[in-house]
């Protein structure tokens, strides 16, 4: 199945985060790959966005979209270092 | 409530065609924050119904005040780029959301030399690095992969780009007579002969079908490029 990058996560997650997190080092829960979210492979957008480690294809993180909530599912994330600049 | 990013309306200036199935929308934006050269934009379509659709599209220009630069690939049974190219006229406006993205993204103050490798129209993104280089020093060079000479985009800004950026056109069904290279995709021979050399420790940013990205990025990977500095962008299943 084809699918895209996590760049493409960058304006979905803007309604949610007021830094851009794509930029974000994320670390895989299943495998414990290290990398920034962009990298991870995103399937969707129907009826969601779930997004899988480039490694071993684990579920990282999913985001639902509804008319009144966003639903961010981050299950498959150990961790996320977002750098803020000064 | 939190407060989201705000959709703003942009208007239609002007297109240019690029090819018979792509064009550059002209776009008036007010109040443009500006961006990054490798950011996009989501462009939102709402029906008189209500029903709203959205799909990402790769900024082309470089940051210009309330200007911005989109390059629409029309996609047949596509439900937004059959819109935006052959329904939108001037004076019309569409939402967007942006801009978004900070990973694919060049620095224009950032010095390690810079290798573009674009497939079809991945070369979009990319065009937005050359024309933010400006008169920068750092060396660029473009690798820019594309079916047949009728899929060129950007042929005459290409063909005039200035001293420090070297593009090489990867023809892969059917390359022009002076071509100098047999159609074909994206080898590793043309990484040696068009691209810089890992040892220079270049800034690499992939852009194009996923597919095209990731078997560019296996070879360059291969060739002993880090895969650290090698930065992608994938068009998914839903460009149309």
């Amino acid at each position: 199945m084809d699918y895209q990058d996590g760049n493409a996560l960058a304006g979905p997650l803007s309604e949610i985060f007021s830094l851009d997190v794509t930029v974000a080092q994320g670390k895989c829960a299943a495998c414990g790959l290290r990398g920034p979210l962009a990298q991870l492979h995103v399937y969707g957008p129907d009826p969601g966005l779930v997004a899988r480690c480039p490694s071993c294809e684990e579920v990282v993180l999913t985001l639902v979209r509804g008319p009144n909530d966003a639903w961010l599912d981050l299950r498959g994330s150990v961790s996320l270092r977002i750098p803020i600049a000064e | 409530m939190i407060k989201r990013l705000a959709w703003r309306v942009a208007t239609l200036e002007s297109a240019r065609q690029e090819t018979p199935t792509a064009k550059t929308l002209v776009l008036d934006v007010p109040g443009w924050p500006g961006h990054l050269p490798g950011q996009h934009v989501d462009v939102r379509l709402t029906a008189p119904d209500g029903y709203s659709t959205q799909r990402s599209y790769s900024i082309a220009n470089a940051s210009a005040g309330d200007r911005l630069e989109l390059t629409v690939q029309t996609v047949d049974d596509g439900e937004v780029s059959p819109y935006l190219t052959d329904v939108l006229e001037p004076g019309d406006q569409i939402e967007l959301r942006g801009p978004v993205g900070g990973w694919f993204v060049w620095r224009p103050h950032s010095s390690p030399p810079v290798l573009l490798i674009g497939g079809g129209s991945g070369i979009v993104p990319l065009m937005a690095m050359v024309r933010s280089r400006g008169k920068a020093d750092t060396p660029f060079r473009l690798l820019y992969s594309l079916r047949d000479p009728g899929q060129l985009f950007y042929a005459d800004e290409l063909e005039k780009v200035k001293a420090g950026v070297e593009v090489a056109y990867l023809y892969t069904r059917i390359a022009p007579p002076d071509a100098g290279r047999a159609a074909g995709r994206l080898q590793t021979a043309d990484l040696i002969a068009y691209g810089w050399p890992p040892e220079t420790g270049p800034d690499v940013f992939v852009c194009g079908p996923t597919g095209f990205v990731e078997s560019a990025a296996d070879l360059l990977t291969a060739l002993g490029h880090d895969p650290a500095k090698i930065r992608t962008e994938r068009f998914g299943p839903t460009g149309g």
